[in-house]
C-alpha cells in the first residue's frame, strides 16, 4: 500500500528551483529519513505534501488524494517553526488539537507531557524554546495518523529527550502508518530508519534501505552522507 | 539504554548476534518465550522492521520459532543451541588468529603463547 506518491514534483521560487521533478513512492509501515544539506529542498517537499505550497509542476498524492482537507485528517505534520500563540496554555493547545483532529489521543498527550515534566497549566510564553518544541512534537505524535511528516524533530532538544522522541516513534510503530523525518542528525536516527532519501539541490540523489547501504557499501548512512555531500 | 552498533555492518546482522548471544549465554533459556518485537525494538531503540528481520534469520536457523497466538520462543533443542555456541566461539577464535597472524604469529605459535601465558599465571 502506497501512502505517498509524487510524480515530477517541482517547485520554483523566482529563479531558484527548490525541487526538481521528484518521483517518489513511500509504502505504509516505513520510517524514512529525508536527508540533505541546508537548502536541498527538504522543507519545500514537506510543505508541498501538506498543501502549504502548491507545486509549480507535477503532483503529490497522499493515499491517492491531493493535499487538502481530507489529507490533513490523516497527515500529522511537525513544521520547523513554532506556531503557538503566546497567550495560550499548554492545556489550551491540547484541547485545540482534540477539537481539530478526530484521531487525536488526549490521554496519550497527557502521558507524554508527564513523561517530559511539562505542566499542562504552563503558559506557552513561559516555556523555553526547547520545551515549546517538545510540546509541539507531543501534539503531533499523539495523533493516530497514517503519515507523520516531521521537519527537524530532534534538532533543538537535548540527547535524553532525543532518545525519548525516537523511542516514541518506535513504540508508535504501526504497519499501516509511515513516518518521514527530515534531519541533519543522521547518526542519532539511523538505527530507527528503514530507508533514507538523500536530497541534493532539489533532486533525489539516493533512495535506499539503510541496511542495504551498510551491506553493499560497508559504511553507515552518516558516513555515506559525509562522502556524497563533501564540501 | 539504546544498543550500540558498528557503523560498517548491517544493523539486522548485529541484532541477530546480540539476540543469539542472549540465547547461548542462557539469558533467554531453551524453550523460553522471547519479548515481543515492539518491546525488543524499544529496548534496543531500533526500527521494528529491522528487528523483525533479525528474528526471521534466527527462525530460519531453527533457533527461534513463532507460535501463532502466543509469540516467539527459543528452541527447546539444546544440541542446536550448543552448536550455535560452538560456532560463535569458533568465529571469535578465527578472528583472534587472524589478528595474531597480522602481528606475525602462526597458528601453532599462537597456541603455544597462550599456554605459556596461562601456565605463568599464579595459581
Amino acid at each position: 500500500m502506497t501512502i505517498l506518491n509524487s510524480t515530477g514534483l517541482t517547485k520554483v521560487f523566482g529563479q531558484t528551483i527548490a525541487l526538481n521533478k521528484v518521483d517518489l513512492a513511500i509504502e505504509a509501515g516505513r520510517v524514512i529519513g529525508l536527508l540533505g544539506p541546508n537548502g536541498s529542498g527538504k522543507t519545500t517537499f514537506l510543505k508541498l505534501c501538506n498543501g502549504l505550497l502548491t507545486p509549480t509542476g507535477g503532483s503529490v498524492k497522499i493515499a491517492d488524494m491531493s493535499p487538502g482537507v481530507q489529507t490533513k485528517a490523516i497527515v500529522s505534520f511537525l513544521p520547523e517553526d513554532n506556531y503557538f500563540s503566546d497567550w495560550m496554555k499548554v492545556r489550551d493547545m491540547v484541547s485545540f488539537f482534540a477539537d481539530f483532529y478526530a484521531d487525536f489521543d488526549a490521554a496519550k498527550a497527557a502521558e507524554m507531557l508527564k513523561a517530559l515534566n511539562i505542566e499542562p497549566s504552563a503558559h506557552i510564553k513561559s516555556l523555553s524554546k526547547g520545551t515549546k518544541e517538545k510540546v509541539q512534537l507531543i501534539l503531533v505524535m499523539a495523533r493516530k495518523a497514517r503519515l507523520y511528516l516531521l521537519d527537524e524533530p530532534i534538532g533543538g532538544v537535548d540527547p535524553a529527550v532525543r532518545d525519548y522522541i525516537l523511542r516514541t516513534i518506535i513504540s508508535n510503530y504501526n504497519p499501516e502508518a509511515s513516518v518521514i523525518i527530515s534531519t541533519h542528525l543522521i547518526a542519532d536516527v539511523e538505527q530507527v530508519l528503514d530507508e533514507v532519501i538523500f536530497l541534493k539541490e532539489g533532486e533525489i540523489a539516493l533512495h535506499e534501505d539503510v541496511d542495504k547501504i551498510r551491506e553493499e557499501k560497508g559504511t553507515s548512512v552518516d558516513q555515506l552522507f559525509r562522502e556524497v555531500f563533501k564540501c | 539504554m539504546a544498543w550500540q552498533f558498528d557503523p560498517d555492518r548491517p544493523i539486522y546482522k548485529q541484532l541477530r548476534e546480540r539476540i543469539l548471544l542472549k540465547i547461548v549465554s542462557g539469558a533467554y533459556g531453551a524453550g523460553a518465550q522471547l519479548p515481543t518485537v515492539r518491546d525488543l525494538a524499544e529496548e534496543a531503540a531500533v526500527n521494528p522492521n529491522t528487528l523483525q528481520k533479525a528474528l526471521s534469520e534466527l527462525e530460519r536457523d531453527g533457533l527461534v520459532h513463532a507460535q501463532r497466538t502466543s509469540g516467539r520462543f527459543v528452541t527447546g533443542d539444546k544440541a542446536l543451541i550448543k552448536q550455535a555456541k560452538n560456532d560463535l566461539a569458533k568465529e571469535q577464535i578465527d578472528l583472534f588468529l587472524k589478528k595474531m597472524a597480522a602481528i606475525g604469529y602462526n597458528r601453532q605459535d599462537a597456541v603455544v603463547l597462550i599456554q605459556t601465558i596461562e601456565e605463568a599465571k599464579p595459581k
